[in-house]
């Protein structure tokens, strides 16, 4: 059976691991790929390096990363931020990532995605959706909505998420990654009302992000949300939960898991 | 002991610079094969790749690299297809109707009853016969998948060829081994420490010589 999948996201800024909230406050948290091998041995079913470099040289230094990465932790790897054509997809493939994230780009030109996965595979394209909801226009409304937000949740568009993400798997996304901007660094939990209109409407994988808070959260993005997989970067980077206590909780729930190597169920 | 030598075929499809780094890390001696007319000087060979067929068997063709591999299997010589690599050796695929190598009797077909697609992520492989390929990995051990079809051997070779199967909607056959012709439909190079012991297992297969290891364990 699929196993449920736990996904650290690594930001990474120049070369170095940086926390705080997204573009903000960023504290020095070390060598990319030394924590990346680090979560492979503590159970991570994959990893999610988003750059968030500010200087130009930063997607070079990233391309470097990513190689040492990929001789290190011998787990999927996805790199999200920036990436604006299929050229700079190749080169991020070509370093040793299995998989790209295109977020803001796909947005502006929709035909991206399909020029990507027809070169590489709709496997190697996932689509990251920056979702926010949008306040009810009035009485009894009962369905929410979200709008997707681009450049790192800063600017609004006017698409509707659930259209997008529909629009996105049939140009040929094979995973999408949903973030609840509303939750994001929050700790209040996932958007699971979010997390389920959009699986319940595309056949591909769904990673839900933004809002993790504990391994209660996790369950619920996929039992409520119907979410394949769930990712977060701050708990597991301040060591508020680790890996094996998520996928103890999701066990415990009757969520398939994978096992930890070395550690037997 | 001598350094296993493994030619990794390039066609520019997938993601060779991780199964480059897996097979070194398990202490093989990698090398890419990017044409048909390099020498193929190796003990072992490897072909990867994902997405769809018929632009993969063009990009072959293109680099003179189909008779190369037809002549290697036909040889009896160690060979391991993975992801796409695996789905090639069958005679053609639903994906696009194109026609592949025909080293194994039956079709690439789409993942049936699926609840989601592409299957992605890790999923168990569960074997129907021990063999020195899965040597010191555990019996439900997961593998790591990132695929929408898969090949269907002909219900003629299905017995001697299936090695393992996993389930996501009706199951579907996740390795095969038929003498030194091996196949995986998940991406070991990507499978922590069971997916480098598959490695490992495949390269020390290699190196011994198929058949005798085979025989031993089978």
């Amino acid at each position: 059976m699929l196993r449920r999948r736990v996904i650290p996201c690594l930001d990474v800024a120049d070369g170095r691991v940086v926390k705080g909230t997204r573009f903000v406050d960023l504290t020095d948290e070390g060598d990319p790929p030394e924590l990346a091998e680090r979560y492979a041995d503590e159970g991570a079913d994959e990893l999610v390096f988003l750059d968030i470099s500010a200087a130009p040289q930063g997607r070079a230094t990233l391309l470097e990363i990513v190689e040492r990465t990929a001789r290190r932790a011998f787990i999927p790897l996805t790199v999200g931020g920036g990436v604006r054509s299929m050229e700079e997809m190749r080169d991020v493939l070509r370093a040793g990532a299995d998989k790209v994230s295109l977020n803001t780009a796909a947005v502006a030109d929709p035909a991206l995605i399909s020029r990507c996965a027809a070169r590489f595979g709709r496997q190697a394209v996932v689509v990251a959706i920056d979702a926010r909801r949008v306040p009810a226009a009035g009485e009894g409304e009962d369905e929410p909505r979200w709008e997707v937000l681009v450049r790192g949740g800063r600017d609004t568009t006017d698409r509707d998420a659930l259209a997008w993400a529909g629009r996105a798997v049939e140009l040929g996304a094979g995973e999408l990654l949903v973030t609840s901007i509303d939750r994001d660094g929050t700790q209040s939990g996932f958007d699971t009302r979010l997390l389920r209109a959009i699986a319940s409407h595309v056949p591909v994988p769904v990673i839900a992000s933004g809002g993790a808070a504990g391994p209660a959260d996790f369950v619920a993005a996929i039992v409520e949300g119907g979410a394949d997989a769930v990712l977060a970067a701050s708990i597991f980077h301040r060591r508020i939960h680790t890996i094996a206590a998520v996928k103890a909780a999701m066990a415990a729930a009757g969520l398939p898991v994978r096992a930890i190597p070395g550690i037997v169920a | 002991m001598s350094i296993v030598r493994v030619a990794v075929v390039d066609y520019g499809a997938g993601n060779l610079v991780s199964i480059g780094q897996a097979l070194a890390a398990v202490g093989a001696d990698v090398t890419f094969l990017r044409d048909g007319s390099e020498p193929l000087d190796a003990d072992a060979l490897v072909v990867p790749g994902v997405g769809a067929a018929a632009p993969a068997m063009e990009r072959l063709r293109a680099r003179d690299l189909i008779e190369p591999i037809l002549d290697w299997i036909a040889a009896g010589r160690p060979f391991l297809g993975i992801c796409l690599g695996l789905q090639l050796l069958f005679e053609a695929s639903d994906e696009d109707g194109a026609t592949t190598l025909g080293v194994i009797r039956g079709r690439t077909t789409e993942l049936l009853e699926a609840p989601t697609l592409p299957h992605i992520g890790w999923n168990q492989v569960v074997r129907r016969r021990p063999h020195p390929l899965f040597e010191g990995i555990a019996e439900d051990a997961d593998f790591y998948f990132v695929h929408a079809y898969a090949g269907r051997p002909d219900p003629a070779v299905e017995a001697s060829v299936v090695l393992a199967e996993t389930v996501h909607g009706r199951p579907f056959v996740s390795a095969i081994a038929t003498g030194p012709l091996f196949g995986v439909q998940f991406h070991p190079e990507r499978s922590g420490t069971d997916g480098l012991r598959l490695m490992a297992n495949f390269a020390a297969l290699a190196r011994v010589g198929v058949r005798e290891a085979a025989g031993s364990a089978g």
